[in-house]
């Protein structure tokens, strides 16, 4: 039987930067230039302000839990063996909200607003952003 | 600029499920057409009078399906001078009203045949998961359970900001079914219970197996006309008196706010404000149920009570049979039916009530019903106010 295997982000030319970025293990998002207001996710101009002068900054890579769910069935064959796990809105300190999973506690333990940093992992070959509490 | 009054609907038609399923093992194709059919005849048109096409579809893709009007419209054998294949998932019907009445009004065409269908039960397919690609590729590598997952994280950001519990959400999936016991159409008629609702399976917390709508086949169909042409229908027109419609986000992660449906409230006051009516006139409700999470904040979002207040709303079967607020009368997405985009129902469910053809189910006397279509993952609206006169 073939291997089933985990899906991984396929980087364009918008979030080419951002993925890279976490090769490195850093959280790299945009910032407008003209308007200040951090984005994600990356974009070629800003949604706020539609300006295309953006920067890539580091983000401080610590936030809330915004919400979550924990998942009880998979949503896709690969992850059967995580479940149950929980898939989380993060906020960062920065501002914007990035999806992830919030990994290394238990599932129960996991309530909003709680305090997260970000953790890279593995993913088939690939470091992706998760979160732990604090 | 308002399309109040620039539209009727005359003709409705749908099909008859058994189990959830379309009988005989009719293709996606012929449910529509006889949907279609049911909708023309009733209004005494002929098919050579519709000269507007509006639909959306999640069939045939990838595939034919990429351009549902032009397929159906082959099928069908129509070639319209107008064509809308607006697709903004369940809410796509209650635009495809607000896009005809426009369109008839400006002249561009008279009649308009709105269609959709699926067969998503007797083909054993589910929503595919989105490849991890575009904005698929910031949720999809994180295995978020789609669509569950999005409307579970609204749903307990919308309990940890205004205290709402499992038991409000439940009593929205009990009421809906006492509806669906006064409809012999409906899929699911057996009593049920606040504990049924609490102890069904967990899918995605905090939403259990019971606060998820059904996965069924369905078709419907509506036919719009002009004022003028309304006058020589054989059935009684239900007018369009106001119509909103808006996106806020496409992404989970994108929602402004996930206790409140952006979309909704925007399209709701622009449909209030053109009808000219108030909360308190509108007889009957019907709204998107995808999950009980969906029918609680859209109740929030259209005004019917304030934010962070839908639990209490509900609470002690108020949208039930003789609760006061009668909602989803059909028995809804959760007990009747579900076949994907659940939002041209909504409608057909309106204008039975606004007819009176609704049986045991009838709202005694009702003259104004509101409709509510939702898309994506609570990112798009569309709302439609209709009436008798």
């Amino acid at each position: 039987m073939d291997q089933i295997t985990k899906p991984t982000p396929i980087a364009d030319g918008d979030s080419g930067p951002f993925w890279e970025g976490c090769q490195e293990e850093k959280l790299v998002i945009q910032k407008c230039k003209e308007c200040d207001n951090h984005i994600f996710y990356p974009r070629y101009v800003c949604p706020n302000c539609m300006s295309d002068d953006l920067q890539w900054v580091e983000a401080c890579g610590k936030g809330k839990v915004y919400s979550y769910t924990i998942a009880r069935r998979a949503a896709h064959p690969s992850f059967k063996a995580d479940v149950p796990y929980v898939v989380a809105l993060i906020e960062l300190k920065e501002g914007v909200r990035i999806m992830s999973n919030i990994i290394n506690c238990d599932v129960e333990e996991v309530d909003c607003d709680m305090d997260v940093r970000v953790v890279f992992k593995d993913q088939e070959g690939m470091l992706i952003p998760k979160f732990e509490l604090i | 600029m308002s399309i109040k009054h620039a539209a009727a609907i005359v003709g409705i038609g749908d099909v008859e499920l058994e189990r959830g399923k379309v009988i005989g093992g009719k293709s996606v194709f012929q449910i529509q057409a006889e949907s279609a059919k049911k909708a023309l005849d009733e209004a005494g048109i002929s098919k050579q009078e519709v000269d507007g096409l509006f639909t959306a579809g999640l069939w045939g893709l990838p595939g034919v399906g990429q351009f549902p009007s032009a397929v159906m419209g082959e099928y069908l054998g129509i070639q319209p001078k107008y064509s809308d294949s607006t697709q903004i998932g369940g809410s796509s019907f209650e635009a495809h009203v607000g896009h005809a009445a426009a369109a008839i009004q400006s002249g561009l065409c008279e009649v308009a045949l709105v269609v959709y269908g699926s067969t998503q039960r007797s083909d054993e397919k589910r929503l595919p998961v989105k490849p991890p690609e575009l904005t698929g590729q910031f949720e999809t590598p994180f295995g978020l359970p789609n669509p569950v997952g999005g409307y579970a994280m609204a749903a307990r950001r919308h309990m940890h900001q205004y205290g709402t519990t499992s038991e409000h959400l439940a009593e929205i999936a009990v009421a809906t079914r006492k509806w669906a016991q006064l409809n012999p159409q409906a899929t699911k008629r057996d009593p049920l219970t606040i504990d049924d609702v609490l102890n069904s399976q967990m899918i995605s917390d905090p939403l259990h197996l019971l606060d998820c709508c059904l996965v069924t086949d369905g078709a419907g169909a509506i036919v719009l006309v002009s004022p003028e042409r309304a006058k020589d229908c054989k059935t009684q027109p239900i007018w369009l008196l106001g119509q909103g419609e808006s996106h806020s986000h496409w992404s989970i992660q994108g929602m402004p706010d996930l206790t409140s449906l952006t979309a909704a409230k925007n399209a709701a006051k622009v449909a209030f404000e053109m009808a000219g009516v108030t909360h308190d006139d509108i007889d009957v409700v019907e709204v998107y149920d995808s999950f009980t999470i969906t029918a609680l904040l859209t109740i929030e979002a259209l005004g019917f009570c304030r934010p962070g207040e839908g639990g209490d709303f509900v609470a002690n079967q108020r949208t039930a049979p003789g609760g006061g607020f009668p909602l989803n009368t059909n028995g809804g997405g959760l007990s009747h039916a579900h076949p994907g985009m659940y939002g041209i129902h909504l409608l057909i469910e309106a204008v039975r009530q606004l007819r009176g053809e609704c049986g045991d189910r009838q709202v005694e006397d009702a003259k104004l019903a509101l409709v509510n279509g939702t898309g994506g993952t609570l990112s798009t609206a569309s709302v439609c106010i209709l009436g008798r006169e």
